[in-house]
């Protein structure tokens, strides 16, 4: 009998929490995947978030650190820093990432930290029931914003990855999606090439995964797949936003 | 080795690097900036690293993130700073990371003010933070202690896999007194089995404070308890002048160098009167304090606060003997010849023996 599927060794066993219909565990398991196929997975520590993905480190057969909210990018710093040999990954939600750890992700980026953040963007605070995060849509309802996202109060989503191309530090920052299986091979790729690029020792990676949440978007998994192409993503464009060119990897 | 003269700061930087730290991570306050000032400069010369971060948070969680991946690692600060790197501390404690954290104390509330202050005594002694816990604190009165302690907090810090806090002022910070530093020792390979290094030929290692299950929650805390308790053989104290006391003047650091002129000045005057200097403010050194008030009618403490160690020594001293303050704040040092007033207000008052 021959395997020709089963899990990553730098998965764990352990069933994950999340809800049905949530993009995480595919996620999860790209970046499972992608350690595995580079060889790393004794080589390479993860910092986990305060949000859905919290219990990451149940989930990532690695040795891991669990960070206060947002947090992370400053936890992967001082990791980074005691060993530069090793390869030091992030994953963050968009509450963790861009509300509260806006400036350390900011000035992680800034610094050039030679470290992976692997940020998952559902545009709410899925964890604590609903609420609006950053990067909430214009018209979206959530539990703090029931009458929709209102620019006038409530401010306007924040483009993340967008953002931190401007930057000098970054070497490799892209948004992808998990909504087809064409869009998966491709969120693979470019989590594989951030890998590279830290490991080629450029600077700051970081992909942006566009993520579902049916839970608290209030619809049906597949709904919430045409919901993410039909609203997310004219607001988050795919593609490589910043991309530093001559890297062997 | 030869003796040389420097600044409180610097001198608490130069102990960190003997005592095998490699990485500091901090941000800018007064008044300890010679910390990392002097740190940007030697550490790159011992291959260690030096990152100034975005805030006091960040510069926490990376030492949070440096003392996991098993490092020998501080940061230091002031009020403002120590206030913000709270919520790394406490993760720190949960999570049982060792590390070394400076307060060179300033006048508060809120921004306060730049001069020397001891206002921040019961964040250090209590916890600091949210949660259940505790540090390690020591408290130099001198620069060549600052020095001495600066050693033993590492080890102290590996030990009980805790953070240990060193709590200066910004006098002691400022001044300048001749230091004589120890050999550097052999502490950078002390195993740390735990330490996130990548899982090679092992189990995953978890940094971690997260316990969602209350019962496990709760069996943490008492194991927490316990390495507290434990810590209780840490005591640290000075005695001076307390054999025959009838009035005992309590104070730590700063306050209690200037204690230390007033015991002699009152002993010229015939009031028998001593010191008791906790070194280590948390373990508190109790028995030592009930020992060395044996025979006093009164003890004072003398701080730079509205009154924060007193409660510690009223609570230690079992409320037996009656404990006077006196304290000055906002940056206001206690005079030498205001608290000697005082001590013999005390005694002439014949009411040094009643509770204040």
């Amino acid at each position: 009998m021959i395997t020709v599927f089963d899990r990553p060794e730098a998965l764990t066993s352990a069933k994950t929490h999340y809800c049905p219909g949530c993009t995480h565990g595919i996620i999860h398991r790209l970046v499972a995947e992608v350690i595995d196929e580079l060889g790393v997975r004794e080589e390479t520590i993860g910092v986990s978030p305060v949000g859905c993905s919290v219990l990451a480190y149940n989930y990532f057969n690695l040795d891991m650190q669990q960070a206060a909210h947002g947090r992370a990018p400053a936890v992967a710093t001082g990791i980074k820093r005691v060993h530069p040999q090793k390869i030091v990954f992030t994953y963050q939600g968009d509450g963790d990432l861009a509300a509260i750890g806006t400036a350390e992700i900011v000035h992680a980026a800034a610094r050039g930290e030679k470290i992976t953040t692997i940020f998952v963007n559902n545009a709410i605070y899925g964890m604590t029931g609903g609420q609006m995060a950053p990067t909430t849509l214009l018209k979206q309802v959530s539990m703090t914003s029931p009458q929709g996202r209102d620019a006038a109060p409530q401010g306007y989503p924040i483009r993340v990855s967008e953002m931190l191309a401007t930057l000098d530090g970054p070497a490799y920052i892209a948004r992808v999606s998990v909504h087809t299986p064409q869009e998966v091979s491709k969120a693979k790729k470019a989590i594989k090439t951030a890998f590279e690029y830290q490991m080629a020792g450029v600077g700051f990676t970081l992909v942006e995964i566009l993520s579902t949440c049916p839970t608290n978007w209030g619809c049906t998994p597949k709904e919430s797949l045409r919901w993410l192409v039909d609203n997310m993503i004219p607001v988050y464009p795919l593609g490589v936003k910043k991309m530093v060119e001559g890297v062997k990897v | 080795m030869a003796k040389v003269l420097m600044k409180g700061n610097e001198a608490l930087a130069e102990a960190a690097i003997r005592a095998g730290c490699r990485y500091f991570f901090g941000y800018p306050i007064t008044p300890q900036n010679e910390i990392p000032q002097y740190l940007a400069k030697r550490l790159p010369e011992v291959g260690g690293v030096f990152v100034q971060a975005e805030s006091e948070i960040a510069a926490i969680n990376m030492v949070y993130g440096a003392a996991g991946a098993g490092a020998r690692v501080m940061t230091s600060s002031s009020g403002p700073g120590i206030s913000l790197k709270q919520e790394g501390i406490t993760y720190m404690a949960g999570a049982e990371l060792p590390c070394v954290i400076v307060n060179i104390q300033r006048g508060g509330p809120g921004l306060g003010g730049i001069q020397p202050a001891q206002s921040d005594y019961f964040q250090a002694v209590k916890g600091g933070g949210h949660g259940d816990y505790r540090l390690l604190v020591l408290a130099p009165a001198t620069v060549q202690e600052m020095v001495d302690l600066m050693e033993k907090a590492f080890d102290l810090a590996d030990e009980y896999r805790n953070p240990v806090m060193i709590l200066g002022d910004g006098i002691l910070g400022q001044m300048m007194e001749p230091v004589e530093f120890s050999e550097e020792k052999e502490t950078l390979r002390q195993e740390k089995p735990w330490a996130t290094t990548g899982a090679k030929g092992r189990n995953p290692n978890i940094i971690n404070s997260l316990f969602l299950d209350p019962a496990e929650l709760e069996k943490h805390n008492h194991h927490l308890q316990q390495k507290y308790d434990r810590m209780g053989k840490e005591v640290l104290w000075e005695n001076y002048q307390t054999n025959d006391a009838e009035l005992i003047l309590v104070g730590y650091g700063t306050s209690a160098r200037i204690a230390k002129a007033v015991v002699d000045q009152a002993r010229a005057q015939g009031i028998k009167a001593g010191l008791f200097r906790p070194i280590s403010l948390f373990p508190f050194p109790k028995v030592a304090l009930q020992e060395a008030c044996k025979k006093a009618e009164c003890v004072l403490t003398v701080e730079m606060s509205m009154g924060q160690l007193v409660e510690d020594i009223r609570y230690n001293l079992e409320f037996k003997v009656p404990v006077h303050l006196y304290g000055r704040v906002g940056g206001m040092v206690p005079a030498t010849r205001a608290v000697l007033e005082e001590v013999k207000r005390l005694v002439n008052s014949g009411k040094a023996g009643e509770n204040p």
